[in-house]
């Protein structure tokens, strides 16, 4: 556990120390805020709710997430230092954990700063605090599932915009695999298969106050595997 | 030096074997390092000092042999016996983002150690002269600090086996001069694994010397022994009454390695240093192309002419 908290607080400490931190801390809320009162119908409706404010987050995340996860990995390749972390006394697991911690620690930080969003609304009216709260947790797990396989496409290139891109153009897809589904000429059982695997469906009822054991396990499941990938391609480094 | 244990190994490697797709890296190579000696690693670039180096660290895994550090076998062991071990890359790599503090603190904690991380920061920035940079960034610092910092990263947790892999490479004279003059303080506390293709480093450094070439094992033993001795061969310098050519041509007879050239030659007579079993052969070839010896002296030989004919034999065999 060490070793772990020893990565994610460097990964912590590169975020903050860099301006690229701050201007996602600050970006980032603007622009779901922007999406929210002004491109959507949130004064039209003249409802209190969040529920187009989370309908935004598996985009927001699919873009976001990979932006915070693209360097840990790729930097360490193009500087050599990966090769300095394999000398050290530390896990594979170690290795992969604390950047996964690091790398959530940013989405927390990232989210708790749109905390602004909700606070307004309920500012303005009557706000149903469970639902806001699991649609936070909703998006939480989506953005581990987001970071993990971020993290995955970054061990696998020493190019950091590869690796954003690669991740967001995975991350949208694996969004609109249930609109695939819709298609007329996909098999029943096929369509069934692509609703299961879709981010979207899964947080959809997240967002709307709904704690499923079926979408928190398929969020852990996701997660765990894109986690156990990332090792294995450290571990196959090692015998390159 | 620290006075070298050749009974105790620090490193001892048996058929080491690695390949990078069709590439053999390392084709069996064997060698030791006794705790205390400084060996030199020493080959020309793509001899496969980095590949063994990488699988002594353990960044690496070999295709086949087996890897013992200070008796336990580094391959099976678990991270306890790379705490024993303090390594600086090639091309040295660090965080540009950090401090030389943070990267020192960081790497103190990397290597699992706990308490007193300010002291121990504090001696390794003592130790190799850090003290004018210690706030400064990585990327903010001079190629010959980062290099010393580098070396703090391998030095922060006090290791018993320092393994260096081309320390001075890219630096200016002085700053070759000043590392140099660490890594020596360093094996007069340590055992020092350090590769390098400067020869002059070998001399001024090494206890001890393993030569690669095409990742095979050529040569290993003292300084002392390889510069002398070659599998019962010994060097010669040959003066003749002729041009180059003539000389080269009863070389070629004589089926001697030419190590050195370099003597000057006049129409006259030619010179050259070379390896062979023993005077005979010259001497019979000499009198077949009727040209007059005028020297053939057995010559202690230097590292750099070791160096060059093994590595360079087969081009050079004349």
């Amino acid at each position: 556990m060490y070793n772990i908290l020893l990565f994610a607080k460097r990964e912590l400490r590169v975020f903050v120390d860099t301006p690229v931190g701050y201007v996602v801390l600050a970006v980032f809320p603007a622009t779901m805020a922007a999406l929210f009162f002004l491109a959507g119908s949130f004064f039209a409706e003249s409802e209190a709710t969040l529920r187009n404010f989370f309908t935004w987050m598996p985009i927001a995340m699919a873009l976001l997430v990979p932006a915070l996860t693209m360097r840990m990995w790729s930097e360490e390749i193009r500087e050599g230092t990966e090769e300095l972390l394999l000398t050290w006394p530390i896990r594979l697991r170690e290795l992969v954990l604390g950047k996964f911690l690091g790398a959530l620690s940013l989405l927390f930080l990232t989210l708790l700063a749109t905390a602004m969003i909700p606070m307004t609304v309920a500012y303005l009216g009557d706000v149903d605090g469970g639902v806001v709260l699991a649609g936070y947790c909703g998006t939480f797990l989506l953005g581990a599932v987001c970071a993990s396989l971020g993290l995955l496409l970054s061990s696998l290139t020493r190019n950091q915009i590869v690796a954003w891109l690669s991740s967001a153009a995975i991350l949208i897809a694996l969004n609109l695999l249930g609109l695939a589904a819709t298609a007329r000429s996909i098999p029943p059982s096929l369509a069934h298969a692509l609703e299961t695997l879709d981010l979207g469906l899964h947080f959809y009822s997240m967002s709307r106050g709904v704690i499923d054991a079926a979408d928190l396990l398929f969020f852990l499941g996701l997660t765990l595997f894109f986690l156990v990938c990332n090792g294995l391609v450290l571990e196959r480094r090692l015998r390159r | 030096m620290m006075s070298p244990d050749s009974s105790v190994l620090a490193v001892k490697v048996q058929g080491l074997k690695k390949s990078y797709g069709s590439i053999a890296a390392l084709q069996g190579v064997d060698f030791e390092a006794p705790v205390g000696a400084v060996t030199a690693f020493l080959g020309p670039n793509g001899a496969g000092k980095t590949t063994a180096i990488r699988i002594l660290t353990g960044s690496l895994l070999p295709d086949a042999g087996s890897v013992h550090l200070f008796g336990a076998d580094a391959l099976r062991s678990g991270q306890d016996l790379k705490k024993r071990v303090g390594y600086l890359p090639e091309n040295n790599p660090l965080w540009p983002e950090m401090t030389v503090e943070e990267t020192l603190a960081f790497a103190w904690s990397a290597q699992g150690r706990v308490g007193h991380k300010m002291s121990a920061v504090e001696r390794v920035v003592v130790s190799v002269g850090l003290e004018p940079v210690f706030r400064r960034r990585i990327q903010e610092c001079s190629k010959g600090f980062r290099q010393r910092v580098g070396l703090a990263q391998a030095l922060i947790h006090d290791p018993e086996l320092v393994i260096l892999d081309e320390p001075t490479n890219g630096l200016d004279p002085l700053q070759v001069i000043q590392i140099r003059e660490l890594v020596r303080e360093l094996g007069r506390q340590k055992t020092v694994l350090l590769t390098t293709h400067v020869l002059p480093e070998v001399e001024a450094l090494a206890d001890r010397v393993v030569l690669l070439h095409e990742g095979k094992k050529v040569v290993e033993g003292t300084l002392a022994e390889v510069t002398s001795v070659k599998a019962g061969q010994q060097q010669f310098k040959v003066t003749v009454n002729g041009s180059e050519e003539d000389l080269k041509s009863m070389l070629a007879t004589a089926g001697v390695t030419r190590l050195e050239s370099g003597f000057p030659s006049s129409s006259a007579q030619a010179s050259a240093v070379v390896l062979a079993d023993g005077g005979q052969e010259i001497f019979e070839a000499a009198v077949k192309h009727d040209l007059v010896l005028l020297e053939l002296a057995p010559r202690s030989g230097t590292l750099e002419s070791l160096f060059y004919g093994l590595t360079q034999a087969e081009g050079l065999h004349v």
